[in-house]
């Protein structure tokens, strides 16, 4: 099908985006790198009245790093994430998650900044963003403001973002070193959604796990950050740790559903599995390393 | 419902036209533009067929606004063979390799194809067929697809 009409707007600052937006009362949608938007628009699921190309505007690209945070510009393109010297040195996470999303054509368009402020539960951005305590920034014409991406998500697609409100950054703070990652997506084939992910990080000191990190996505209605095992591996010893006696708790805040693709059972066994696989096998390039 | 004037490079030639802010860059390609070698199948975002190099990326013309691509260069598969008709390598790796059948789900492939193997560095045989995740082939020629994959990449089969 063909999208219903609409009036196309590219403004070329946020400020004027933040005034289309708020004139538009709710008519508008934003339109970033239109990977999602756009199937939704030719199934007519979203008939928007004004489209906000946010595209052409400078200062919503670039990756910057300052005290110990990684700012993101939000329209930077999946692949050019992908690529980015920056990101991969100060956020390998985030470069290691974006390989996931979707596939190399969606990536060449899709941004990183959409993935995020779309809030779709499966996907592997907002998960990550959740678990290494990103937090994104948002900006109307009343202001900006900054909200914990771990509080910004509320169920499926439904999100902190105000219809007048911008995602015009996303600040990742820098993990120390002594860093590992841990990303685990099982999915039915490359390029599609998630049904059980595991991303996060854990820094580890002197052989004790002193920071941890993790969240989980297709295991819920949003990302899920895992709080009871962190909290469980903070000060635990690399070497005497089990990964498997703690399969349970890393799936405690979880609440995965049935659906088409596959059963809550399912989520819950194979989350417990991919979590002590990805629990050693960090931990032991760790040891290794 | 707004319009746009667009300025754009397609196959080399500019083109300079007046769209409507809905319409897709694959909707303008063929019918606007002519260039019915960009296929369309599903509409939206599923299948690849559409799939054109914009700036020297592939990507899905379907999901993406004709009024989006005003000041880019656009490639379609009618921009590949050189003016006698002989065909682009990636062309040729395709016929060699019998990697079509119907023909439909081609273009698209072709045209990742191209625009990974155009890229400064050179992609490997296993990097280019984990590209064709983003096509569907619905005469399930893939062992065809794969092999001039391979091929292109500099790898066996
Ligand atoms: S027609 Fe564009 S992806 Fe199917
Ligand atoms: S050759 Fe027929 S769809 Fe691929």
């Amino acid at each position: 099908m063909k999208p219903a009409p609409f009036d196309y707007l590219a403004p070329s600052s946020i400020a004027e985006a933040c005034q289309l937006l708020s004139e538009a009362g709710g008519g508008a949608t934003i339109l970033a790198g239109g990977q999602t938007l756009m199937p939704l628009l030719a199934l007519r699921m979203s008939q928007p009245f004004i489209l906000i190309d946010i595209t052409r505007i400078a200062a919503l690209k670039g990756v910057t790093r300052n005290a110990g945070i990684t700012r993101i510009g939000p329209i930077l393109r999946q692949n050019e994430a992908i690529a980015d010297p920056t990101l991969a040195q100060a956020q390998p996470l985030i470069v290691t998650a974006t390989r996931h999303v979707g596939h190399h054509q969606t990536r060449n368009r899709g941004t990183i900044g959409g993935s995020i402020a779309l809030g779709e539960p499966a996907a592997e951005l907002p998960a990550t963003s959740v678990a290494l305590g990103a937090s994104l920034e948002l900006t109307s014409t009343r202001g900006t403001r900054r909200i914990a991406a771990e509080e910004f998500y509320f169920g499926p697609y439904a999100t902190a973002l105000e219809p007048d409100e911008l995602l015009t950054g996303i600040h990742v703070p820098e993990w120390q070193s002594g860093t590992v990652w841990m990303f685990r997506e099982i999915s039915q084939r490359p390029g599609d959604f998630g049904l059980v992910g595991l991303t996060g990080a854990l820094t580890v000191k002197d052989g004790r796990i002193e920071r941890a990190g993790i969240a989980w996505f297709g295991m819920g209605p949003t990302p899920i950050k895992a709080r009871q095992v962190e909290a469980a591996l903070l000060g635990q010893s690399i070497n005497t740790l089990d990964p498997r006696a703690l399969a349970e708790l890393a799936i405690a805040d979880t609440a995965p559903f049935d659906d088409h693709h596959a059963s809550a059972e399912y989520r819950r066994t194979v989350g417990k599995r991919v979590f002590a696989s990805a629990l050693s096998e960090t931990l032991n390039l760790r040891a290794a390393a | 419902m707004s319009q746009h004037q667009i300025n754009l490079t397609i196959n080399g030639r500019p083109h300079c036209s007046t769209v409507e802010g809905r319409l897709t860059l694959s909707d303008f390609l063929r019918g606007d533009a002519g260039y019915t070698g960009v296929h369309v199948g599903c509409e939206h975002g599923v299948c690849g067929a559409c799939t054109v190099i914009v700036d020297g990326n592939a990507v899905r013309s379907c999901l993406m606004l004709a009024v989006q691509a005003d000041g880019s260069k656009i490639t379609t598969v009618e921009g590949l063979a050189a003016d006698d008709g002989t065909l682009h390598p990636v062309q040729q790796a395709m016929k060699d390799e019998c990697a079509l059948q119907c023909g439909f789900c081609t273009p698209g492939i072709v045209m990742t194809l191209t625009a990974l193997t155009n890229c400064a560095n050179k992609p490997s045989g296993d990097t280019l067929v984990q590209a064709m995740s983003g096509h569907i082939c619905r005469c399930t020629g893939y062992q065809g697809i794969k092999r001039a994959a391979m091929k292109l990449g500099g790898d066996a089969a």
